[in-house]
């Protein structure tokens, strides 16, 4: 088995899966709460608290985060070890944060808000109507839930984007442009996690402190690497390191 | 050498029964490294440890019913001693639960001081002496929008300031509550100033609906919920209702409680519930009730006890006196 097959055939089945669990304790965790039981499996799923509705938000959120967290730390991974073959989990660990956030959302959007409508009717556009006012609402005065929402929308033109085709269609280099929108999710991730608790910050900090070295690190490489500009007008200036330019070129 | 024809399964191949018991070891050792593996990378201590009840107390005798007790289903001991906010034991609402382990609530004394005929230090024995117990089911409401329904053990709280003679210059009562970091890990982190503090109007400490509270479900106070004597007033927001109270102050200002001093422009010293005012993070105007996948209650004027307490609040703008 050649390495390339070992990553395809083994690797990334085995990271998809595990993905995955999350996602399945979470689901779980929720049917059994609808049912107003406790986990069969606690030592496995974790308790369910008093609480279902905020387990379930956080755990998603959380998780949202966990996997931005492990999206950035790809391209650090691959300079640091030497090992390209990383490169290849960055898509779906991207895709997997959009995940987990549009579960987040929809923990909101859903059991937070829709099931708290005086008439909670799937089939009543006015039931949709309200909803959709009160997160507008929600989103323009809540400034924990304003970055949010924003971590979560700029997350949807990236997943929409992650194809090979648009790849190829958008050229290298503007979808990476358009891909750094990343880092802003994962700092507008954080500042949603930081405002949102009551006092004890020590959480969104070791997030924060994370993310804030998965930057830095591309900050520092940019600088170690630049290529000074070419004086004289007519010249673009050249475009910042990336592995997509370097293929380009 | 006679060279036997294997029969069906050759014995080398039956596991040994020891291999077939180390198998299962190694994979009970293995599946438990992962899960301790995950565990640290989710920092998720519910994985480990679940989250225990507190041990049962003991029973109170004689106990009387009150009519202020509401006939809503109450939560269940499980509920009520797990998911808590007692930041002295952590942030973390299951925290308490496995950090007030190390609460000593006996001997136990309360010191009452300022503005009273009778400064003076009364053991919890004596506190407790000719008061008649009631059990009091409350709906208690927190700031975070969830609810249970609590069935305190209690008295008055107006019958022990009776005792205390407070004077005329008594405009407020201040709680003061236990702040030992041998006791209370919470502290360490600087999450809020210790000790913890609480304040009441003096109308609002003598109405009749506030009570020291000193059991849960006819039994002594669990160390979580704030053993083994503490304040609870079902109109207000829970962090209102102070824990592990060691010292009773009657002063003539406004105390600042501890929340106040925190985050002004998020609570207020009344803390009444109110489904009008918004946290300035979150709608107040529904909650969820314990346990519950939705908000699944629209919050009610002061937690449903309008119809008692709404006149110590006549001609007092609600909006900015939250």
């Amino acid at each position: 088995m050649t390495a390339n097959q070992l990553i395809r055939w083994g690797l990334k089945p085995a990271v998809f899966a595990a993905a995955l669990v999350p996602a399945a304790t979470i689901s779980y965790l929720t049917w059994a709460a609808y049912n107003g039981e406790q986990s069969a499996w606690p030592a496995l799923t974790g308790n369910l608290s008093a609480n279902p509705l905020s387990d379930i938000t956080n755990r998603t959120g959380l998780w949202t985060l966990r996997f931005l967290c492990l999206t950035l730390a790809v391209t650090p991974l691959r300079r640091l070890t030497g090992w390209n073959g990383a490169i290849r989990f960055r898509r779906m660990l991207g895709l997997f944060a959009f995940f987990y956030g549009t579960l987040h959302f929809l923990t909101y959007a859903i059991l937070d808000r829709f099931m708290s409508l005086e008439v909670p009717d799937m089939t009543s556009a006015a039931s949709w109507r309200a909803l959709t006012v009160w997160i507008a609402d929600d989103v323009a005065m809540r400034p924990f839930i304003t970055v949010g929402f924003t971590a979560f929308v700029l997350m949807i033109p990236l997943a929409l984007t992650s194809t090979a085709g648009m790849i190829r269609r958008l050229g290298g280099h503007r979808w990476q442009m358009l891909h750094r929108l990343a880092y802003v999710s994962a700092v507008a991730g954080v500042l949603h996690f930081w405002w949102l608790v009551k006092l004890d910050v020590r959480r969104p900090a070791f997030y924060g402190a994370i993310i804030a070295i998965l930057l830095a690190f591309r900050v520092f490489r940019a600088r170690l690497h630049a290529v000074p500009r070419r004086a004289g007008p007519g010249h673009p200036p050249v475009p910042e390191l990336g592995s997509m330019d370097r293929q380009r070129r | 050498m006679l060279i036997k024809r294997p029969t069906d399964i050759p014995s080398s191949e039956i596991t040994d029964k020891k291999v077939y018991f180390n198998r299962r070891d190694f994979i009970r050792a293995a599946t438990g490294t992962a899960a301790v593996a995950a565990a640290g990378f989710i920092g998720a201590k519910a994985v480990l440890r679940a989250q225990p009840p507190a041990p049962r107390g003991v029973k109170f005798t004689g106990l009387k019913p009150s009519e202020f007790s509401t006939d809503e289903k109450a939560n269940t001991w499980e509920q009520i001693t797990t998911y808590n906010n007692y930041y002295e034991f952590g942030t973390a609402k299951d925290e308490p639960a496995y950090n007030a382990r190390r609460l000593k609530p006996s001997p136990w004394s309360v010191a009452v001081e300022g503005e009273v005929a009778k400064p003076a230090v009364y053991h919890f024995e004596d506190i407790l002496k000719g008061v008649a117990l009631e059990d009091r089911i409350y709906r208690l409401r927190c700031v975070e929008a969830w609810s249970m329904v609590i069935p305190w053990v209690g008295f008055p709280l107006s019958e022990f300031i009776k005792r205390v003679q407070p004077t005329s210059k008594a405009k407020f009562v201040e709680f003061i509550t236990l702040a030992d970091a041998t006791q209370m890990p919470g502290l360490r982190l600087g999450s809020l100033r210790w000790p913890y503090v609480e304040g009441l109007r003096m109308d609002e400490a003598m109405h009749p609906l506030t009570i020291l509270s000193v059991g849960l479900y006819g039994e002594t106070l669990p160390n979580q919920n704030g053993a083994p004597i503490r304040v609870v007033i079902p109109w207000k927001y829970g962090f209102k209702s102070a824990k592990s109270i060691v010292k009773i102050r009657f002063v003539e200002q406004q105390p600042v409680n501890s929340w106040q001093f925190a985050q002004p422009s998020e609570y207020g010293f009344y803390s009444n519930v109110n489904p009008q005012v918004d946290h300035p993070r979150w709608s107040q105007a529904r909650e969820v009730r314990l346990p519950g996948l939705f908000k699944n209650r629209p919050t009610v004027m002061f937690n449903g006890y309008a119809d008692q307490v709404s006149k110590l609040y006549t001609g007092m703008d609600l909006r900015k006196n939250y």
